[in-house]
């Protein structure tokens, strides 16, 4: 059954090498964005008292795309270190979206709408869960 | 407690779950949210999305030191993750509907069967099986390299009751902000004969974008919190990225015993705790 390992082989493999090294890059800039995030965020609220045991939701600025890069754009510690978590979630969705590219080169139709069907999913969850319900 | 002790607490308990979690093999993720609710008396709400975000971290750091390997079966991996994410989204919807007190319950369950389970020897995979027509026209069949040097070919069985399964295993995930790790061996080793290597990398490849799958849900929802989320993120990918590195030299067989009965113990107040409203 080489030839299966010859068919998909090489391939596979170069889409692999650039797949870790997106999931390497990724997990490591969203791990320093959240890490500065969170010096601003301790630096200025570091002495007040905490809450978690009652439930209350983030607000809008926080839970939403836009509204989570409006935030760290204005350099709100707790909005920089929701941006470097979206880049954290992120990741997975870009790896997802190359790995359609690499089905594209190997002229497999059936993986790259299998591929796209997760790319929907995630890209709905992301963008567009938070009208549902 | 003023939010520094906190975060500062909250990173070296991520850190140890971490650390165990990769040294063991069973993950940081189920003893996270325990954790974070018993200990620190987080709202299991908040738990829940720290611990997706941080099964994220985790799962994408290993997985780039996996792909390399050669082990990891892309097309097993990407077709199973449409049962995966459409689970993961489902079990994310579900625990907005769901009262914190049934959740502790479900999860506490859920950690009473990883420590079982985790007790239990690893069946030996069969080899040599028949082609299985789906699988086959799925092109599911792979090589990988084996021990004894050369490459090992494996025909992949049991498509549906094993796509089935994996959809359990992204919904307990979006329920429970866990990998579940448990639930995708069960599919991918015991239903669809994978070999134990390829398994254990495609499954550990799959859990970033299931978790992804429902961390989107919970950020809209607004159950992801950075002040919490930020230390557990940081602690658990600290943990595991050292656990990773003296995995090579360490003997963890007392510490996986160990790890499942402290899995066990946490379990029972879980339950407790759900049951008596506690939570």
């Amino acid at each position: 059954m080489a030839e299966t390992a010859d068919q998909h082989g090489w391939t596979d493999q170069k889409l692999e090498n650039i797949v870790g090294n997106l999931l390497r890059t990724g997990v490591s800039l969203a791990a320093l964005v959240v890490f500065v995030g969170g010096i601003i965020y301790l630096t200025r609220h570091g002495r007040e008292p905490v809450n978690y045991h009652v439930f209350q939701g983030e607000p809008t600025d926080l839970k939403t795309v836009p509204g989570i890069i409006r935030s760290a754009l204005g350099l709100h510690g707790r909005g920089i270190i929701q941006f470097g978590l979206l880049l954290l979630i992120a990741t997975p969705v870009f790896r997802v979206a190359l790995s359609i590219w690499g089905f594209a080169a190997e002229k497999d139709r059936m993986y790259m709408l299998f591929t796209s069907i997760v790319l929907i999913v995630l890209l709905y969850s992301l963008l567009g869960s938070g009208s549902a319900f | 407690m003023n939010h520094l002790e906190f975060t500062l607490l909250v990173a070296v308990g991520s850190f140890v779950a971490g650390l165990l979690g990769s040294l063991t093999g069973l993950g940081g993720g189920v003893v996270l949210v325990p954790l974070l609710t018993l200990f620190f008396k987080v709202d299991i709400r908040y738990a829940i999305g720290a611990s997706l975000v941080s099964v994220i971290a985790t799962s994408s750091g290993a997985a780039a030191a996996y792909v390399k390997e050669g082990f990891s079966n892309i097309r097993i991996g990407m077709f199973l993750e449409i049962a995966t994410t459409c689970g993961a989204l489902a079990g994310a919807f579900l625990a907005s509907f769901i009262s914190t007190r049934a959740l502790a319950i479900i999860f506490g369950v859920m950690l009473l069967y990883s420590a079982y389970l985790s007790r239990k020897p690893r069946l030996r995979a069969q080899r040599n099986l028949p082609e299985d027509s789906l699988a086959t026209r799925l092109r599911m069949n792979g090589d990988f390299p084996s021990e004894e040097g050369g490459m090992r070919h494996y025909n992949v069985q049991s498509v549906p009751t094993g796509f089935s399964l994996m959809f359990g295993a992204g919904a307990l995930s979006g329920l429970l902000g866990i990998g579940s790790g448990a639930v995708k061996v069960l599919a991918m080793d015991q239903a669809m004969k994978i070999p134990f290597k390829v398994s254990t990398t495609t499954s550990n490849f799959m859990i970033g974008v299931t978790a992804a799958a429902s961390a989107g849900v919970y950020l809209n929802r607004g159950y992801i919190d950075p002040g919490l989320a930020m230390p557990v993120m940081l602690g658990v990918l600290a943990g595991s990225m050292l656990g990773a590195r003296i995995l090579m030299k360490a003997e963890t067989k007392i510490l996986r015993v160990v790890f499942s009965v402290v899995i066990a113990v946490l379990g029972v107040q879980m339950l407790y705790k759900g049951l008596t409203g506690g939570i």
